[in-house]
């Protein structure tokens, strides 16, 4: 293990910070994508908070490292973690999905600051990472491409053929994360286009696949770190995540993908993220080094 | 204009249109280090091969995969590299059409999509390989610069316009040769101006791409045989139209015919039927193309012919539009 107690803390505090932003959100707006962003904060989080090379006062800097939210749906977790770096004002976020907002269920990247991508039909993202680090070849650049992914998405043909091309080219310096939280819309991916073996699968693609727990911050650390440290090869990831973790009455409940949160419901997800917060750092201070 | 050679009629007895853009893509590519080409496993058949020969570093071929093919184009263009990418029109419009839309047109990224084998010029392919519906889907997408050339000239002219001009660009070419409608390539192409290519006054036919050569002899021909005054536009530009040569022709000629090798629907004759519409001036109007079916198989020049968009057709539709009982005179308030 490579994350130190301190820092796990840290990006403990931060994610807590997001998921309760993101529960805002998702209340402000009236409904949204909320279980597939609380299953994707960490891995978002980890990446902004521990790795990401990007200058706060210049988030266009050419040589920044990139983030592409393949599974754009999750536009709710990442707006506010966008808005709390600072580069887009917190107080648009009460405004998401209204009318003539900035933001949206899927964000615009020509008016959301700091987004690579603009997302929301899937299958998109990884031929837009795979181009990402082709130019970055072309240019003599060495910025690192983070391609995070939904699970559902996966049935999209057009990951396959950007997995193809990922390992054609050895990009190693894209890393796939694949949200892994095993409910699409309607239902559980094994059954409604089962997925499994899926790190066979990507292994077959020519990746090099490594298989995280997606809420320990400590596993996803170790698998970035992996990840980087590995060269001629493209890594994916797979972070096992439940559907609306920290949130009790949401957790690996498929019709959480998208739903709607009256006052009541708000109040007793905000109960149920405090709870969470606090089972997570003791988890810290037991494992933590 | 940017520089480079000025390609003549000598060249084009030996090289077909995608060749033309072949080496005018080689041409951008020693001039300038961000321009990268890409195709699915159509290098060959896009005429490609001669950048690969010579800039292997920045050529890319992702196999047969469309979808993946423009979305890598569009992730290369946002991170500051200027794409061409070349496959058949067909795959490019519609087997990649949301690709071509979200990731490149909603994005807006600097790609230029050279889409080969427009219409039915891969005739004998049948309509697997035809692209009739293409204009129609491309049109409607925003943000996304239209251009049919109609000769292998007006190719080369816009092809260096594409690189020029930030923002997506979707080329429509043909497969094989084009008739020559220009002595040169320096005959002053302009994005979004059309081009007339016969003076006339009594009716107007407006085409673009292969048509535009049907329609030049076709009024030709009528001069002769029916001493008829036709005037022939071609509007390399579907987008942005240029719907003042529309108007003007309403105006002056109170006839207008569209020809293209295309579904009726969708295309040129769409996007000339909008501007008469608006312009609240009558005329007699046609839509020659392709009558919204698929398209038979076998030549090119044999289906623009069973089409009615050949020169023959294209005079017969003039002498029905002249024989058409129509008004005149220069009250637009009577007629029906």
């Amino acid at each position: 293990m490579t994350l130190e107690k301190t820092e796990w803390l840290r990006l403990e505090d931060k994610a807590n910070d997001l998921r309760r932003l993101t529960l805002d959100t998702t209340y402000w707006a009236g409904a949204g994508h909320i279980g597939g962003a609380m299953s994707v904060l960490d891995i978002l989080t980890v990446i902004y908070h521990k790795y990401l090379n990007y200058k706060l006062d210049d988030p266009a800097w050419p040589d920044r490292d990139r983030v592409i939210l393949s599974k754009g749906h999750a536009g709710i977790a990442y707006a506010p973690l966008l808005a709390d770096l600072g580069w887009n004002d917190k107080e648009l976020l009460k405004t998401f999905t209204l009318t003539n907002s900035p933001m949206g269920m899927h964000l615009d990247a020509s008016k959301v600051v700091g987004l690579d991508a603009s997302t929301g039909s899937l299958g998109h993202g990884l031929p837009l990472a795979a181009g990402t680090a082709l130019a970055a070849r072309v240019q003599g650049k060495d910025w690192w491409v983070y391609c995070v992914t939904g699970d559902g998405e996966l049935n999209e043909g057009s990951c396959w053929e950007a997995f193809m091309t990922l390992s054609h080219y050895q990009l190693d310096h894209v890393i796939t994360v694949v949200d892994r939280n095993k409910y699409m819309i309607d239902g559980a991916t094994e059954e409604v286009m089962a997925l499994e073996p899926l790190a066979d699968k990507l292994r077959a693609f020519g990746l090099n696949v490594i298989e995280v727990d997606g809420h320990s911050f400590a596993d996803l650390a170790d698998g970035i770190d992996t990840a980087k440290a590995h060269a001629g090869q493209p890594s994916a990831i797979i972070a096992d995540t439940a559907k609306g973790a920290g949130i009790d009455f949401m957790e690996g409940q498929y019709i959480w993908h998208y739903g709607a949160l009256d006052e009541a419901m708000y109040r007793e997800a905000q109960a149920s993220l405090a709870r969470y917060y606090e089972k997570r750092k003791a988890r810290v201070l037991r494992e933590g080094k | 204009m940017a520089k480079g050679l000025v390609y003549t009629a000598v060249d084009s007895t030996e090289l077909s249109t995608a060749e033309y853009y072949g080496k005018a893509l080689v041409e951008l590519g020693e001039q300038h280090p961000d321009v990268v080409a890409l195709t699915a496993d159509l290098g060959k058949s896009t005429k490609i091969g001669e950048f690969m020969k010579r800039f292997p570093e920045r050529f890319f071929n992702v196999g047969i995969a469309e979808q993946n093919l423009f979305g890598v184009a569009a992730g290369m263009a946002k991170a500051g590299l200027v794409p061409f990418v070349s496959t058949f029109a067909q795959f490019a419009a519609l087997r990649a059409g949301d690709q071509l839309s979200t990731d490149i047109c909603y994005q807006n990224a600097n790609v230029k999509v050279i889409a080969t084998h427009a219409g039915t010029s891969f005739g004998q392919a049948g309509s697997t390989h035809h692209a009739i519906s293409d204009l129609g889907v491309v049109r409607s997408l925003p943000n996304l610069t239209v251009i049919v050339p109609a000769d292998s000239f007006e190719t080369v002219n816009a092809i260096r316009l594409a690189y020029e001009t930030a923002g997506p660009f979707y080329i429509r070419i043909n497969r094989g040769f084009d008739h020559l409608l220009y002595p040169s390539s320096d005959y002053g192409f302009e994005l979004g101006r059309a081009v007339t290519l016969h003076e006339g006054t009594d009716i107007t036919v407006i085409a673009c791409g292969s048509c535009a050569y049907q329609a030049l002899t076709a009024a030709q021909f009528l001069r002769q045989a029916d001493g008829l005054s036709v005037r022939v536009i071609n509007m390399p530009t579907i987008k942005p139209l240029d719907a003042d040569a529309v108007t003007q022709a309403v105006a002056e000629t109170r006839r207008v015919i569209t020809a293209e090798d295309h579904n009726v629907i969708g295309g040129l004759g769409s996007a000339v039927a909008e501007v008469v519409a608006a312009s609240g001036k009558g005329c007699a109007f046609r839509r020659l193309g392709i009558a919204d079916h698929f398209a038979p198989i076998g030549l090119h020049e044999d289906i623009l012919s069973i089409e009615g968009v050949d020169s023959n057709g294209i005079v017969a539709a003039i002498r029905e539009v002249m024989g058409a009982d129509f008004e005149e005179d220069e009250n637009w308030e009577d007629e029906v």
